[in-house]
């Protein structure tokens, strides 16, 4: 697996909540020589799972690896004089979208950008204000009875951004936040692939996140694992944010630490990534996390949950930037942890025994 | 179905206090289906079994209306009260309601004409013509529904609590009229929508349906100054693709809108940016429903005039027999 | 295509040289002498098909090269980069956008704080740019320096496309005024009985600074300055005046906020699209300056007008334009220079 080029992949792949169709193709194609089974939930959660080589005489256990393939955008809510107009589907700040270009997928994906008056014609006195997204529409250069044609209310619409390697190994592009954590999964599945381990391992592309944890929360109940690790995008720190508001980019995965995570779980994790000298940190998140774990945690009988996050600059705007090799860092340790998992753990952690 | 409607409006049915209007729904369906029954939250599940191997579809309007309940009678009599469900207090001073046994109150408001900003929930309490905490016929922890009679204005017409029972009548219809289906399905009624789609929470959980789609009103961008929506009231029932709470699956808009082409039935699509449904609830049950939500147009949600059109409410009847009478493919 | 080559081309204002070269690969065949001056205008002489000694015999046509963009002020300790704008540019079109730095063209992107660090009641105020800087991937002051200088031009890195087949509208950058540039490309092609000075200016985001000594040095008869201009053919709550309309033919000024139109000029122009049957519209608002403004006031004064191709959303990483305003506006220059060729109306 290249890292860049799996990244550049998914980034470029358009999947706004609920319409995951492409990421989940792309994640799909790159998790299937890795594992055992692929499914696809009425949620639109790819479920992928790779099978433990477990001793005769010991329960079986799972793990379930959760990171989130959607992304935000937007979507056509009404037509006015050829123009689109729009709602925002997850949370865009609508200051980072003016002069942004976007795709309108209508009957053909329609290229457009997203525009308001000009400011030379326009009082000065309102270029202090933001504009809000009722003065903002989406043209896309074509003749308002086309228009029609092409694009119904409810059409979504993605950012159009080219995925942009940086220097020094960063990379920048829109929906980082999360297709980053999906090839993390591609990379532990991968390296597992060359261990042992005894565990089941479920690696989840989950949908909807960015509406409200939708597709973790049913996925979790399906799976129904022991044990689960959710891969997300943390804030990194960046020109503008306060160090105790961030996590540092290039320093590995942020291994979170409060009430959303299993203490054994976290404590396991960094303990795994001392012994591997495996670079990480610690993120501490006092209560919700606003991730995929946050509804894991809780599915069925809940589950102990630990979160690694991605350092992530410039979260949901279109130019997301992130170091790859946090991405191989938190992929190689997350498979080192999962072929290490044994009974010992399990009972540790006070697992009901599986049916033998 | 004017009648059915208007029958259905005019009962009594706070979320959490839904027996009379239960009563009143099972008694008018329980000899066309097989099977009907009241689980542990109070929602009325009926059952027509399918002919074939179709899927097992929930369909769900809920049953609950907005309202009221008392919070405190201080020693004149009057009553201070909490909201049950979205209450503006703007749609408050001067209305009356209705409590269960039919005790009838009117809102008042300190200060009245004295003042011309919104009222504040704590300045607002209900007075049922007590003149003292003693005679006071209601006490603490009563719920009171709106009163506010149907109005039939013959292309369009307006009640209380068309949110949600004009998408009960519309369910009921569908059941009355509904023939031979591949398909297993259950009709729910549900209880507690307005709280937070609590009965659908449980009834999806227990049923586990293959599909789920939620009939309900929504709100529309055709009034004055209203925020932009491209719903209109009386272009048809609405198929829902998004709102605050759902994403509609992919294959059941696609479902929904080959019925209605495929039936000539006229319909809009809607992206609603505040508000939710049943639909919410059931498509997160155990392990994810495929959901969507047929929309009846509605102006002036959560008011006790709500307005809606009746060519919308019968093309959405058509459009719901439509849906369940043929084989369901949601590839 | 032309335009896309230009287009895509980076020349912020001082910093005009790629967009040059390009030019002057394309005309080379079509003139008869050039020079640039010592502010970088490209300055080309075409000599017309007979000697005449019919007035006027010196026509001065102006595009400004330059677009409007950013400039590296400074490298912050944590490796991004402190800028000014360069030009006018309204702050709020700045965030979550992609650029390109200097001539090696290092890749960053202008990134802002996550939404959910954002206290709600910040969210409706403006983000002022000096608030914002350019990220490249260095993680500090020393790996930044390997790649970039202060001083270091920085354009938005947009890529020229096509938007609809049917009517024709493409997106690009710097269509303010790279269109003018070809319109103007496109006029050379042809010979005229003038003598024809064609001026690829420099510097007019900053000040029509380019057109000023140009303008001084070629000391013409009359002058047509080429541009792409505001177009407000938008929703809006109130009905007014739209400044020209997309697809509705070549705008002409007769007055903007540096100068007059010469009334002779445009009556020809107007004359020569009725005679032609080409559509043609005004700029019908008294907003923004153009290369006129330096060029009507050179020496004794010059008669001049600007004409237009209507571009939405100039002075943006992308704008919009429509190639039949394009192509419409290099049929009536062309025709209007046949027509000029018997003197003033």
């Amino acid at each position: 697996m290249d890292t860049m080029e799996l990244l550049r992949d998914l980034s470029q792949a358009t999947g706004v909540s609920g319409y995951e169709g492409e990421p989940r193709a792309v994640a799909r194609r790159a998790l299937a020589p890795f594992t055992d089974e692929q499914q696809v939930d009425a949620l639109g959660n790819l479920i992928t799972l790779k099978r433990g080589m477990r001793a005769p005489d010991t329960p079986p256990h799972s793990i379930m690896l959760a990171a989130h393939m959607d992304e935000i955008g937007l979507m056509v809510t009404d037509f006015d004089e050829g123009f689109l107009r729009f709602t925002t589907v997850g949370g865009v700040d609508t200051r980072t979208i003016l002069g942004q270009e976007v795709i309108v997928h209508g009957k053909r994906p329609l290229p457009g950008i997203v525009a308001s008056r000009p400011p030379h014609v326009l009082p000065e006195s309102e270029q202090e204000k933001a504009l809000p997204i009722e003065e903002l529409f989406i043209d896309v250069g074509v003749s308002e009875e086309r228009i029609q044609e092409l694009t119904r209310v409810g059409d979504f619409i993605t950012m159009r951004r080219e995925f942009l390697p940086l220097a020094k190994g960063y990379a920048s592009g829109k929906a980082l936040d999360n297709r980053a954590g999906v090839v993390t999964l591609v990379g532990c599945m991968e390296a597992l692939n060359r261990m042992q381990h005894s565990w089941d391992v479920y690696a989840v592309a989950t949908s909807q996140e960015e509406v409200g944890l939708r597709g973790a929360t049913v996925s979790a109940y399906d799976t129904a694992p022991d044990i689960a690790i959710a891969v997300d995008v943390g804030y990194g720190l960046q020109q503008g944010v306060k160090e105790k508001e961030a996590i540092s980019m290039d320093k590995g995965g942020a291994i979170g630490i409060g009430p959303n995570f299993h203490p054994l779980m976290a404590q396991r994790l960094i303990e795994t990534a001392e012994k591997y000298e495996v670079k990480y940190q610690r993120e501490i998140i006092a209560g919700r996390s606003g991730t995929d774990a946050w509804a894991i945690q809780v599915a069925r009988e809940g589950i102990p949950t630990a979160l690694i996050s991605i350092p992530l600059r410039y979260m949901h705007t279109s130019v997301e930037t992130v170091c790859i090799r946090d991405i191989d860092r938190i992929a190689r340790l997350m498979a080192l942890f999962i072929a290490e998992l044994d009974q010992s753990f399990a009972e540790a952690l006070g697992l009901p025994k599986g049916e033998g | 179905m004017k009648d059915l409607i208007k029958t259905l409006v005019e009962t009594y049915g706070p979320s959490g206090n839904e027996e009379q209007i239960r009563g009143l729904i099972e008694e008018t369906i329980s000899d066309h289906v097989e099977e009907i029954q009241v689980d542990t939250m109070g929602n009325l599940i009926a059952h027509k079994e399918g002919t074939g191997d179709g899927k097992r579809v929930m369909i769900a309007a809920h049953m609950d209306e907005i309202g009221l309940v008392v919070t405190h009678i201080d020693d004149d009599g009057f009553a201070r009260f909490g909201r049950v469900g979205g209450v503006s207090p703007i749609t408050l001073v001067g209305n009356r309601v209705l409590f269960a046994d039919s005790t009838t109150g009117v809102i008042g408001c300190e200060k009245w004409l004295r003042s011309s900003k919104l009222p504040e929930w704590e300045e607002l309490f209900i007075d049922v013509g007590a003149t003292s905490q003693k005679d006071c016929p209601i006490d603490v922890g009563n719920i009171a529904g709106f009163v506010r009679s149907f109005v039939d204005m013959g292309k369009r017409m307006v009640a209380k609590s068309m949110d949600d029972r004009v998408g009960c009548a519309v369910v009921i219809q569908t059941l009355l009229n509904m023939e031979d289906s591949p398909n297993d399905v259950y009709f729910v009624f549900t209880v507690q929508e307005e709280l937070g789609t609590r009965g659908a929470t449980a009834a999806t959980f227990g049923i586990e349906p293959d599909v789920a789609v939620a009939v309900d009103v929504t709100s529309v961008g055709d009034t004055p100054e209203a925020h932009p929506m491209a719903v209109s009231l009386g272009d048809g029932p609405a198929i829902k693709v998004m709102d605050s709470g759902m994403l509609t699956h992919p294959g059941v808009k696609r479902w929904m809108i080959e019925a209605a082409e495929d039936a000539d039935i006229p319909y809009q699509l809607e992206v609603l940016e505040r508000g939710s449904t049943d639909a919410r609830a059931m498509q997160l049950s155990r392990i994810g429903v495929a959901a969507g939500c047929l929309s009846i147009p509605c102006r002036y949600v959560h008011t006790p005039s709500e307005m809606v059109d009746y060519g919308d409410v019968q093309g959405s009847v058509d459009l719901l027999s439509a849906m369940l009478g043929g084989e369901i493919d949601l590839s | 295509m032309l335009l896309e080559a230009l287009s895509n081309a980076r020349g912020v204002s001082g910093n005009e040289d790629q967009v040059r070269d390009i030019i002057l690969q394309e005309i080379r065949g079509y003139i008869d002498t050039y020079r640039v001056d010592a502010l970088g205008n490209l300055l080309c002489v075409k000599k017309p098909r007979h000697a005449s000694e019919k007035w006027p015999h010196k026509v001065m046509i102006a595009a400004h090269m330059d677009e409007i963009g950013l400039i590296v002020t400074g490298i912050n300790e944590n490796g991004t980069l402190r800028f000014d704008k360069v030009g006018g540019i309204d702050d709020r079109i700045l965030l979550s956008k992609q650029v390109l730095v200097g001539e090696k063209e290092v890749p960053g992107v202008i990134g802002y704080r996550p939404i959910h660090l954002i206290a709600k009641d910040e969210r409706d105020k403006a983000i002022e740019a000096d608030k914002l800087s350019i990220d490249i991937g260095a993680s500090d002051e020393e790996s930044a320096k390997e790649l970039v200088t202060v001083g270091d031009y920085v354009s938005f890195r947009t890529a020229f496309g096509a938007l609809d087949e049917e009517s024709r509208t493409v997106k690009g950058k710097a269509f303010d005024d790279r269109a003018g540039c070809a319109v103007l490309i496109e006029l050379l092609k042809e010979t005229y009985d003038l003598e024809i000075h064609a001026a690829f200016t420099t510097q007019e985001e900053v000040g029509l600074r380019g057109a000023r000594v140009a303008s001084y040095s070629i000391n013409p008869d009359a002058a047509f300055v080429l541009e792409g201009t505001i177009c407000d053919d938008l929703p809006k709550k109130k009905d007014t005046s739209p400044v020209t309309e997309l697809g509705k033919g070549p705008a002409i000024t007769f007055m903007d906020r540096s100068f007059v139109a010469d009334r002779r000029l445009v009556e020809l122009l107007v004359t020569t699209a009725k005679q032609m049957d080409i559509p043609y519209q005004f700029k019908r608002a008294v907003a923004g300056g153009t290369d006129a403004g330096a060029i009507h006031l050179a020496r004794e004064g010059v008669p001049s007008v600007t004409v237009s191709v209507p571009s939405r959303y100039i002075h943006a990483p992308v704008s919009l334009l429509s190639l039949s305003d394009f192509d419409h506006t290099v049929q009536l220059l062309r025709a209007a220079l046949y027509n000029l060729e018997g003197g003033l109306p």
